[in-house]
């Protein structure tokens, strides 16, 4: 280790200055937004690339719910195609919760967040940064599947860009209520069912605004209006979401 | 419980804006701390000029590692002011002039060691001149770059925490026990280290419960003494 100690005097070529504050602060280069939300994304494809079975989880748990769906309902085409919307969005909102704890943990246990609050960029940026990868990882897939699944299910062909249309406004609308949640228990050493206990109220709504724009379709009636509510709420939670997890993760660390 | 501050000598009279020097780096008057009504440390005064280290000693329990949490802006004191640089110390301020060593080191143990430091890097900025492959090969962990943190032991992790430290730009490092899972060889790693640092205008405090060779540097001392409740 003699050498390696050694190198510290080479990396200053300007040892024999005077004490100057400010002197390494004009040499720096400070992430901004843009750097900052580069390196959190990064960091979080290389980790859910070395644990690509995890990542995995949640669309086989929605798989699961959906085939055992068809299976108990005796895959009967006409029972099947009359629950097949709300049994996708059950089967999405169960997946995202499941993986809901996972959000903040990790980064809470080894000490992460405290350098996301020592960084020089707002906490709620990276919480928002966060929540859309933990979106883009757990829910994009899903979506991607739901074509599949709802085939499965044998849905309506009509009824699928609505489905669609409301999975996408209202997956995102999920993740950011759950990031509150999390962000809540993230102080408890196990959260457990209370995870689960504390976003379902929140869930309901998303649930049957996006579960009826499709049902409304269905009867023939125009889904728009509660896809726009949908929308509306999704407007809401990007901007207050991230806010509200940043200053519960404040609190739960102090 | 009581502390103990060795407090820089004053100088009450006011002097001219041209010829007051400079504020220092760090200024803690009245800081306290409690938990659950029971004081932890405090009232504390103190302040650390640039190029100075500031070496905060105590027992277990006596409240180190909650200094360096309050003033790195984890934990908000109960009471008190702190300054960095002569101004109310905000998050974005600390977040600009703070490096916080604690005990858990913030690193992913499925990412490697090199990626480890890239990561919080393009969190916190680092500075120009450094890079981190050869921050790592300075703190002695050459060839590790792709060894996974979860392969280290509890000794190289403390040495990864080093590098961070040194590519960070923050002029004012809060090391909480640096010493400790280090080597006689890591031992000095962190005397040169705080030493090269203190040279270059910043300046440290360093919280160490035990009798370990300080720096050779322009060193105030803060004693924390955990009460016997009276």
């Amino acid at each position: 280790m003699s050498s390696g100690v050694g190198v510290i005097d080479d990396f200053h070529p300007r040892r024999n200055a005077e004490p100057a504050r400010g002197r390494r602060m004009n040499r720096v280069a400070l992430p901004g937004l843009v750097g900052s939300a580069k390196a959190l994304m990064t960091r979080d494809l290389r980790l859910i690339w070395r644990r690509r079975g995890d990542a995995l989880q949640p669309a086989l748990f929605a798989l699961l719910v959906v085939v055992l769906f068809a299976l108990a309902l005796g895959g009967e085409a006409q029972a099947l195609s009359r629950v097949a919307a709300a049994v996708m969005w059950l089967a999405v909102l169960l997946a995202g919760l499941l993986s809901l704890d996972t959000l903040f943990r990790g980064d809470a246990d080894d000490g992460s967040l405290e350098q996301w609050l020592l960084a020089p960029v707002p906490l709620g940026w990276l919480v928002a940064v966060r929540t859309f990868m933990h979106w883009a990882t757990t829910a994009l897939p899903l979506l991607v599947a739901t074509p599949f699944l709802a085939e499965l299910l044998h849905l309506p062909h009509g009824q699928l860009p609505v489905l669609m249309a409301s999975l996408a406004l209202g997956t995102p609308l999920l993740s950011l209520l759950g990031a509150v949640v999390a962000a809540l228990t993230v102080g408890m050493r196990r959260s457990g069912i209370l995870v689960g206990l504390l976003a379902l109220p929140l869930y309901v709504p998303v649930l049957i605004f996006g579960a009826g724009s499709v049902a409304r379709s269905a009867q023939g009636l125009d889904p728009v209006g509660a896809l726009l509510l949908l929308g509306a709420g999704l407007v809401l939670a990007v901007v207050l979401a991230p806010l509200a997890a940043a200053a519960a993760i404040r609190i739960a660390l102090n | 419980m009581t502390a103990f501050a060795a407090t820089r000598p004053s100088t009450p009279n006011r002097m001219s804006p041209i010829d007051r020097p400079a504020p220092p780096l760090l200024e803690a008057r009245g800081l306290r701390f409690a938990r659950n009504d029971e004081p932890v440390f405090g009232p504390l005064d103190f302040s650390v000029d640039a190029g100075e280290a500031l070496l905060v000693q105590g027992g277990n329990g006596s409240g180190k590692t909650t200094l360096l949490r309050v003033l790195a802006g984890l934990l908000s004191a109960d009471g008190g002011e702190v300054d960095i640089d002569g101004q109310r110390a905000r998050a974005s301020h600390r977040a600009r002039a703070i490096a916080y060593l604690g005990h858990l080191p913030g690193f992913k143990a499925d990412l490697s060691a090199l990626e480890n430091l890239d990561f919080l890097c393009g969190l916190q900025g680092r500075r120009r001149a450094q890079l981190p492959a050869n921050a790592l090969a300075m703190v002695g962990l050459g060839g590790y770059e792709d060894a996974l943190a979860r392969q280290l032991s509890a000794g190289q992790r403390k040495r990864l925490s080093l590098a961070r430290l040194w590519l960070s730009p923050a002029p004012l490092w809060l090391l909480d026990e640096p010493y400790a899972n280090l080597d006689l060889d890591g031992i000095e790693l962190v005397n040169r280290m705080v030493q090269a640092h203190l040279r270059e205008g910043g300046a440290a405090l360093v919280t160490t419960h035990g009798a370990y060779a300080a720096p050779p540097v322009r060193t105030r001392m803060l004693a924390l003494e955990k009460a016997t409740t009276a």
